[in-house]
């Protein structure tokens, strides 16, 4: 079956255009859906696309990021009020891959894929979609039938400090390969006591997940070894990892814990 | 399926043809345009073989779609040879050994092109970055990291 483009100068006009027709799906940068399209995906037959500037845009206000949905891995990347959260972006594929993915399509990435979005899941990010600002958590809950034919516009989320944020890929393959898992922890600590946790797995289901157990157990405690020890008793709590071909659900579920300790006690 | 038209520049030449919509950029350069140095490898976006570099950004033209390149500017190992002289890339390819089937070869020299035209100086940890996006399975990459830093060091003593 022969595929086709339709693009539009306007987000409105390609949610529109997806409306119109079951068949279409919204392209951002191709590395998922051009892909699906290579590998004899047939159900759908039309990409739809908006070169809207807004889905490009980035706003830097009071301690605060807007990042439009179309933004590249690269800009992310190059944009130097950014730098805390560089390393998720730059954790995604090869310099071609980062060039072309996109925020928007990071967020739709099935395991192993999406180590953005594990960022920007323990960044507690909001999502605006058609007009209505979406939490990350219920936007991944939903994003197979609520949200599955949404276009998402732009991403919000409190840029931390860098001793706060913290983020870890596994890949088998060095510098880059698909992950094992990756892990997004952001931190903040008072008087030596960790105040608040907000952990992100990736790869530990079938698409990001929070840490809650992990997180509540890590409230009040020291970050050192003994302090974080109860906490990585409980690192596997709710996970389902994905079996695929970099590794078994069983030794995702074995390494978690060494490497969730190891980014917890980064200096 | 509907013909769409599609104008850009290839290596400098102003270059318009009719496209199947939806078809990839790879499909278009390789069987409308005839510039066979793009090579299809995997078509999923993990062998970095059809690597071009667009608007001066290395990607994949496997998984970029034809018509979304309209008015770009677009640059392939086809046009990296002046008449009678290789790129200090190809030369330093061919020099020391950095190609064997020749398969990987014009997406690791235009990974290796969009490394050179942003950083001339880069560093081993650079090139093996720079090329990580690329998968070579019989020269081994020992070969091509030195190649690229062959033709860096070749380009700054041409330049001083």
């Amino acid at each position: 079956m022969g595929l086709s483009l339709q693009t539009f100068p306007s987000t409105e006009q390609a949610k529109a255009a997806l409306e119109a027709n079951r068949a279409s799906r919204y392209l951002g940068g191709g590395t998922l859906l051009v892909r699906s399209a290579n590998e004899g995906e047939v159900s759908f037959s039309t990409f739809v696309r908006s070169t809207d500037p807004a889905l490009t845009s980035i706003e830097i206000s009071a301690g605060s990021a807007r990042l439009g949905a179309s933004l590249t891995m690269s800009a992310i990347i190059g944009a130097r009020a950014l730098a805390v959260v560089s390393p998720a972006a730059r954790a995604v594929g090869g310099p071609a891959i980062r060039n072309m993915a996109t925020i928007g399509g990071n967020l739709y990435a099935p395991a192993p894929y999406g180590d953005f979005t594990v960022a920007l899941l323990a960044l507690d990010a909001t999502l605006e979609i058609d007009g209505n600002d979406i939490p990350i958590g219920a936007f991944l809950a939903g994003r197979d039938d609520t949200y599955a034919r949404s276009i998402v516009r732009a991403v919000r989320f409190a840029i931390p400090s860098s001793d706060q944020f913290r983020f870890l890929k596994v890949s088998r393959v060095k510098p880059k390969g698909v992950s094992v898992l990756s892990i997004c922890a952001v931190l903040e600590e008072q008087d030596g006591l960790i105040t608040s946790a907000r952990i992100a797995y990736g790869c530990m289901a079938d698409r990001p997940m929070r840490a809650a157990e992990v997180e509540a157990a890590l409230a009040g405690k020291p970050r050192s070894q003994q302090g974080i020890a109860d906490a990585l008793a409980l690192a596997t709590k709710g996970t389902a990892p994905i079996t695929d071909a970099i590794a078994s659900a069983w030794y995702r579920s074995e390494v978690l814990p060494v490497h969730l300790g190891r980014l917890l006690l980064t200096a | 399926m509907a013909r769409v038209p599609v104008q850009f520049t290839l290596n400098g030449e102003e270059k318009a043809e009719f496209v199947e919509s939806g078809v990839t950029l790879l499909k278009a350069l390789r069987d409308k345009i005839g510039d066979m140095s793009v090579k299809g490898g995997c078509q999923q976006g993990t062998c970095g073989s059809c690597s071009v570099i667009i608007d001066g950004e290395l990607r994949l033209s496997c998984l970029t779609l034809a018509e979304s390149c309209n008015g770009a500017a677009i640059e392939t190992t086809g046009g990296l040879a002046e008449p009678g002289a290789l790129h200090p890339l190809q030369h330093a390819f061919a020099d020391g050994f950095a190609t064997q089937c020749g398969f990987c070869t014009p997406g690791m020299i235009m990974a290796a092109k969009a490394l050179l035209d942003r950083n001339p100086s880069p560093s081993r940890e650079d090139v093996v970055e720079a090329i990580s996006g690329n998968i070579c399975r019989c020269t081994g990459y020992e070969p091509i990291i030195q190649a690229i830093l062959d033709a860096s060091r070749a380009n700054s003593l041409s330049v001083a």
